[in-house]
């Protein structure tokens, strides 16, 4: 019977268009489907390449240029000086104090991440996974601002942080901190120290994810074949996993990295009066009005990681991918 | 003498699903054993508990007279081929088949060496620069063969490495692992659902259903005196002849099992056997399978190609030899 029914269908083998402009762009971008591909990629293109690319390059330019110190104008003429001033030591030492929060910022994102990382890729299920994404989420749901704000309170001298460590008799141990120079000053939220913490408390989960997304294309059964032949849970880290998360840590770490390289707020809010690259930038081309230096100082972050780039990939960092 | 892997009422339950229930096997050194069954029979949990991936919940499994609970995989002297290989993707095919040396502290001369020449006992040698990604199914289990062999291991571990192999590929694989064996005197365990392979392979087969073991003998033990229907329906599948039909030719009310090329067609009305009708023929090269319906009872007979047969739908007549019915262990 039912082959009956099937024999019965009176619809032709091959079925007429849709008809209408509709139906006749379907068959066409059907039979060509670079055109479409085209045509969903010009405007993004478009916007890369002149409002992105474009300014950018403007920005290369401004940094070729100088400024007159004594009529503050700027002169539209090719001259290197303006990057000769970033060697000069306040400028350098700008630069350094930058380069090393950023690497600093992004191992102990890294580090912090990892665990983080492997147990969701590895262990959390269902409800579990959904959980862990709300959670590194969530923080990104709020403003960049308030975080920083709520930071400043709880790392003041009269705040939470101070309290619950007095409570714990452990108070010594912040305050010897404090007296160490450099990392040290007098309450966590005007000394590095701070600075960093609230660093890699606002970039991790931009090191958290591209790590989870790493572990979790790593076949469980690697694990289990290198404990297999021998490797004791040490070694199959250092040998298999690391280097099968290694892409995603160096993504995490462009994140992490460059993010620092970039932030004027954090170390302004928090921190010491010492400048990161981000203020120098502001400052430059706010108040002193010296865009080319402005413009030069935000080279070298481009450049910085120009050369990570470069040294991750030597390194084989892209070599699992 | 000291079994290669022993399991004394070994049990594994996931919650409340019990993996592997109360295993009793002895392994001898030496041998190739083969666990058979389908899946989710327990097969491959009973070699995670060998490999140390799983531990038991109850009852105690020895290695070489050695207990094994609580030894992480690690510390085992067992090597795994995986069902889908597991190669490193990050390392070169030397580097693969050196790990396990690697991690052990051999020297990088010495290692590539080993490796090296692992690599030419699986017929793959000079391919140690490539990356896993580079080479064919089959070459990439002979890589996994390597990098398990390259340890020397006391029990060598195979998960169905066959399983993703075309068949030509595949009879070839089993000629070599069988050879690879006898040659190298390591005791194999293999896991296959095939059963083909299990008895064209294996010096005994051990036949899982249920986290049980049904049957454990040689390859023609296991074919010729199946002891339980399942056995009997899973290795080749015979026919298996409920009581009433074997009282009849046996005079034991039992349940039977008949393997298919016992079975003899004749033509309808001829001397004394059993009447049956021809459902369906199957041709498969160099046999023919046909389904028969005797009185509501479902029989299949192999016959070689090339015999005269009736045609779909005729009556025939089936004889077999009184021998060759084999009565099992299950009472009716």
């Amino acid at each position: 019977m039912t082959i009956a029914v099937l024999n019965s269908n009176p619809a032709p083998a091959i079925l007429p268009g849709s008809g209408g402009m509709r139906g006749a762009l379907s068959d066409v971008f059907w039979r060509k489907p670079k055109l479409l591909l085209l045509l969903m990629l010009l405007p993004p293109v478009l916007w890369l390449g002149i409002v992105y690319i474009g300014s950018l390059f403007a920005l290369l330019l401004q940094s070729f240029f100088s400024i007159d110190e004594f009529s503050g104008l700027i002169n539209r003429e090719f001259t290197l000086k303006t990057y000769g001033d970033l060697l000069q030591a306040a400028n350098l030492d700008i630069i350094l104090r930058t380069v090393t929060m950023a690497a600093l910022v992004t191992l102990a994102s890294a580090v912090i991440a990892f665990p983080i990382a492997y147990y969701a890729a590895r262990y959390a299920r269902g409800r579990w996974k959904a959980l862990f994404y709300l959670g590194i989420m969530l923080p990104l749901w709020s403003s960049y601002l308030v975080k920083i704000y709520a930071w400043k309170l709880i790392l003041a001298k009269e705040g939470i942080l101070t309290w619950l460590l007095a409570k714990l008799h452990l108070l010594w141990l912040v305050d010897g901190w404090l007296l160490l120079p450099i990392v040290g000053g007098n309450s966590l939220s005007v000394s590095s120290t701070g600075t960093f913490i609230v660093f890699v408390y606002v970039w991790l989960p931009f090191m958290i994810l591209p790590v989870q997304a790493a572990l979790e294309r790593v076949p469980g059964n690697l694990v289990e074949a290198s404990s297999d032949l021998g490797a004791s849970p040490g070694q199959t880290f250092r040998n298999v996993l690391f280097p099968l998360a290694l892409p995603g840590i160096v993504a995490g770490s462009i994140f992490t990295f460059s993010l620092t390289l970039g932030d004027y707020i954090i170390p302004q809010i928090i921190g010491t009066s010492r400048l990161f690259i981000g203020q120098a930038v502001y400052s430059q081309q706010g108040t002193a009005g010296n865009i080319p230096l402005a413009a030069a100082f935000t080279v070298v972050p481009i450049v910085i990681m120009g050369f990570y780039l470069w040294g991750a990939k030597r390194m084989g960092a892209f070599d699992a991918l | 003498m000291t079994p290669a892997v022993s399991f004394a009422k070994v049990s594994r339950h996931f919650g409340s699903v019990r993996a592997v229930d109360m295993v009793d096997l002895d392994i001898v050194p030496g041998e190739f054993f083969a666990m058979l069954g389908p899946s989710g029979s327990g097969k491959t949990t009973c070699l995670r508990l060998i490999a140390g991936f799983e531990q038991p919940t109850s009852g105690s499994i020895s290695i070489f007279g050695e207990r094994a609970e609580g030894v992480p995989p690690y510390r085992r002297n067992v090597n795994t081929v995986f069902q889908d290989y597991a190669l490193f993707p990050h390392l070169n095919v030397l580097d693969n088949v050196a790990y396990g040396l690697m991690v052990k502290g051999v020297g990088k001369a010495e290692r590539h060496k080993a490796a090296e020449e692992a690599l030419s006992l699986v017929r793959l040698p000079g391919y140690g620069a490539r990356r896993p990604g580079q080479l064919s199914g089959g070459q990439r289990q002979r890589v996994a063969l390597a990098r398990a062999l390259v340890n020397q291991p006391k029990v060598l571990l195979l998960d169905e490495p066959l399983g993703a192999l075309d068949l030509k590929l595949r009879e070839n694989m089993q000629e070599e692992l069988k050879s690879l064996q006898k040659a190298l005197g390591i005791t194999f365990v293999f896991v296959t659902h095939d059963q083909g392979e299990a008895l064209s392979m294996a010096d005994r087969v051990a036949v899982f259903n249920d986290g049980k073991v049904m049957q454990i003998g040689t390859p023609e033990d296991i074919y010729q005196r199946p002891k339980t229907r399942f056995v009997a329906d899973f290795v080749g599948s015979s026919n298996v002849l409920p009581p009433d039909f074997v009282q009849r030719y046996s005079g034991q009310h039992r349940w039977g099992s008949l393997r298919p090329e016992s079975i003899r067609i004749g033509r309808a009305a001829k001397g004394d056997g059993v009447a049956a009708r021809l459902v369906s023929t199957n041709y498969l090269g160099a046999t023919t399978r046909l389904a028969l319906d005797a009185d509501g009872l479902r029989l299949h007979a192999i016959v070689p190609a090339g015999a005269k047969l009736p045609r779909e739908g005729e009556a025939v007549m089936l004889t077999f030899n009184r021998e060759h019915l084999h009565l099992m262990d299950e009472p009716g």
